[in-house]
């Protein structure tokens, strides 16, 4: 037990944040099906909700608030706690060391301290949900003044949302301790003889989302101090003069809700990036070694890289169009976004010219791979839409943009994270998915995230507004109705479909067949430890 | 179906924006299918089959990526420059002076918009005055002249084809106004005034859903715009100062 919990080995560290973004994901999913079942069915009456939440359920039936806080945490839950520390944390941890050829991180203790403040945080974030007033309402965004009043604003913004910015605060310490660690390792600790420019494309994805974190989680930790302390200490970061909130006035005066938006979304922007860059390092490698071609235009490749990181520090003010920001700015950000479009479409070229002439195998690994490269191009081509501000002045908080950061960020690095999986479970477990199941599983998920997400532009186009708990109050949602319950379906379909994952899994672990020393005939350094292991 | 897309636009700006919208969408659509037809395409053709190949060692071809990235430059700046126009049309130009100019206000979950009255001057207000039950959201001092006059409403009704400013605030959190046939979204930040103009070109009744998480009553914050002929809008004007 003692060599679990007190570790600070770099593959036993990788794992515990692997089995950590595990458990994440199970929730999170979890509450994006009970949303979505809320969605189409708001009032129904369903014994085991008051079970779980006595007052925000009474009766069975959701209430409002409950939903919101659903939502807020499936947010929070998916974009720190799983597209964050899995692609990055868990396999950056496991795997930078060995591709390398480094023995361990250049600070393992900061790994296990790393790893343990993100499991605290994530306590305190799931505590959320047991406290009085519930879990917060306010997004993952937490705007102010609706995140720093107290409960006068809506429950869960009482204890709940101090528990929210605490539990953020102690992420983005063991996050930004990560980055540290990671930038660290690529740049002292590689093999003697092993030039920058020859390390797989994982590293350099490793190393510009470590900068990218280095730069963003300080800030976020700074905005949510100053957070904090407009709830609790009585300042005014945040908060103007003169609001009269639930019939009461407010004591605040002189804050800006909009310097909030500011720091967040510099942090926020280049999350987006900590989540997709290592899926993309990790998809070259994998389209690589399953076409049996070296990656086509590394060089680029790099250079591309590095590209998407400086420009996504540059970019947080597109989300940010419709908050009576300058228009002039707007113009400014609009350009700096639509460019980051450029380096992403070369990557595309590029994974496309490495499958070009190839030897192409599918394995499961591959097939989430070129999903990957698949609904890359899918959540790319709306953001074409919604880094335009006249466009965003329509699409914003609409359900288009919740499709396109869906498919984006989320299932992209998802698949990622798949690829990942499938790819390097030999190597972490010993033993080899059963590919069947994997196939299956693959084609279950696309066919089910692109009956979710697709319609999902359809209703945004419509002009249906996101973090509404209800249709049925304007008359012109009521015709997307159907849609709505489509995707709920293929939420539903999507879900049951990780089920064989699961499976997978644990069956695999116990039972599967063991790995040879190198199964996918790679050639990067890992594949030398998986002898070792057995 | 017609319900399942854009609703039909009701200003010069939102034809504007329809231009653009049908060209990124254009645009996108073929990028779309040809990026997923050229994947599939490839992964078919090069699937593995028994026969030999060398493949490049360090394959790269910096003609081809000139190529690429500049082809999609191009593209994205050409939208740009076309979005950038229409952008610039409506947010650099003030609002005309003659502008109809009325006060929204958006508070934790309800809508009000206030007129000037007949004098066309906003009177004074005072938080501490502000009384919903009684109908006073803006907390309208009456002790002010120019506020005896001032017409407050739940519901937005604007005069058709004579350009309107609204001024926006709100006094607890973050709303947004949203407006689907003038393809309008603005935010309400409290502490903040801003400013949208527009001139709407057909009557008609249109939804204004809240657009921006306020809590939990923000699926439930709505109000209508009602875009009158001017005769019948001063004519309402004039029904409610007193």
């Amino acid at each position: 037990m003692r060599r679990y919990l007190l570790t600070t080995d770099h593959k036993m560290v990788g794992l515990q944040y692997f089995w950590l973004s595990f458990v994440a994901v199970l929730i999170g999913i979890s509450l994006s099906l009970l949303m979505r079942f809320h969605l189409i069915n708001p009032s129904a009456k369903v014994g085991w909700f008051e079970m779980l939440w006595p007052t925000g359920a009474s009766g069975g039936v959701m209430t409002p608030e409950l939903y919101l806080s659903l939502m807020t945490m499936h947010g929070t839950i998916m974009v720190f706690f799983v597209l964050s520390i899995t692609p990055q944390s868990a396999f950056g941890h496991y795997f930078l060391p060995l591709q390398i050829g480094a023995r361990k991180m250049a600070f393992p203790l900061l790994s296990a301290l790393s790893f343990w403040f993100t499991a605290f945080a994530f306590l305190v974030m799931v505590a959320a949900f047991f406290v009085h007033g519930g879990a917060p309402l306010s997004g993952w965004t937490a705007y102010p003044p609706l995140s720093s009043l107290g409960a006068i604003t809506g429950p869960g913004e009482g204890v709940g949302q101090t528990l929210w910015i605490c539990s953020i605060a102690l992420f983005c310490i063991g996050a930004t301790m990560g980055a540290v660690n990671f930038i660290a390792t690529l740049l002292d600790l590689r093999q003697p003889g092993l030039r920058l420019m020859q390390l797989p494309l994982t590293c350099w994805n490793w190393l510009v989302t470590a900068f990218l974190s280095l730069l963003g989680f300080p800030v976020l930790f700074a905005a949510c101090l100053l957070l904090l302390l407009d709830r609790t200490a009585g300042t005014s970061f945040f908060v103007p003069g003169n609001l009269v909130v639930s019939d009461r006035a407010i004591a605040h005066d002189g804050g800006s809700p909009l310097l909030w938006q500011h720091l967040f979304w510099f942090f926020g922007h280049p999350e987006v990036y900590i989540a997709i860059l290592p899926g993309m390092g990790l998809i070259s490698e994998i389209i690589s070694t399953f076409a049996r071609k070296p990656v086509f235009g590394y060089k680029v490749m790099v250079v591309a890289t590095f590209a998407i990181g400086f420009l996504g520090l540059l970019v947080w003010g597109h989300h940010m169009f419709t908050s009576g920001m300058s228009p002039y700015s707007s113009i400014a950000f609009s350009v700096l976004s639509m460019t980051i479009g450029v380096p992403s479409a070369t990557k595309t070229f590029n994974w496309l010219a490495t499958l070009w002439g190839g030897q192409i195998e599918f394995t499961t690994a591959m097939l989430f791979a070129l999903g990957f490269v698949s609904v890359f191009v899918t959540g790319g081509l709306s953001g074409i839409f919604v880094a335009q501000p006249v466009l965003d002045l329509y699409f914003h908080d609409t359900y288009f943009v919740v499709a396109h950061f869906h498919l984006i960020m989320g299932v992209a690095a998802v698949f990622g994270i798949f690829a990942g999986t499938f790819y390097w479970f030999p190597c972490m477990f010993g033993r080899v998915l059963n590919e069947t199941l994997g196939r299956i599983h693959f084609f279950g998920t696309l066919v089910g995230v692109y009956a979710l997400f697709g319609p999902m532009h359809i209703v945004g186009i419509a002009g249906n507004p996101r973090r509404y708990s209800d249709f049925s109050n304007f008359t012109f949602l009521s015709p997307l109705l159907p849609l709505h319950r489509f995707m709920t379906w293929a939420a539903f379909f999507t879900a049951a479909v990780q089920i064989l994952f699961l499976v997978n899994v644990f069956w695999t672990l116990r039972r599967g067949p063991r790995a040879n020393s190198d199964p996918w005939s790679a050639e990067t350094l890992e594949w030398r430890e998986v002898g070792a292991l057995q | 179906m017609n319900s399942w897309w854009l609703p039909p636009a009701i200003s010069s700006e939102a034809n504007g924006f329809d231009v653009q919208f049908v060209r990124t969408f254009v645009a996108a659509s073929i990028i779309f299918v040809a990026a997923q037809c050229a994947l599939m395409f490839i992964v078919w053709r090069y699937r593995r089959q028994e026969r030999t190949a060398s493949p490049d060692r360090n394959p790269a071809n910096s003609r081809l990526e000139y190529l690429w990235t500049t082809a999609t430059a191009c593209l994205f700046l050409g939208l740009l420059l076309l979005g950038g126009r229409v952008w610039a049309s409506v947010q650099f130009t003030p609002a005309p002076a003659d502008s109809e100019v009325i006060e929204v206000l958006g508070k934790q979950f309800a809508w009000s918009f206030r007129y000037p009255g007949l004098d066309g001057r906003f009177g004074r207000t005072d938080i501490h005055k502000i009384d919903d039950a009684a109908g006073n959201p803006f907390g309208l001092d009456e002790r002010d002249p120019f506020a005896q006059d001032d017409i407050t409403s739940a519901s937005l009704r604007i005069p058709l084809g004579r350009p309107v400013k609204l001024i926006l605030t709100s006094r607890d959190v973050i709303h947004s106004f949203f407006v689907r046939e003038l393809r309008i979204k603005q935010d309400l930040v409290p502490g903040m005034q801003i400013p949208v103009h527009f001139r709407a070109e057909v009557a008609g009744t249109y939804e204004v859903p809240c657009s921006e998480l306020c809590g939990l009553g923000h699926f439930q914050m709505g109000t209508t715009v009602t875009v009158m002929p001017v005769a019948d809008y001063e004519r309402w004007k004039r029904g409610q100062a007193h």
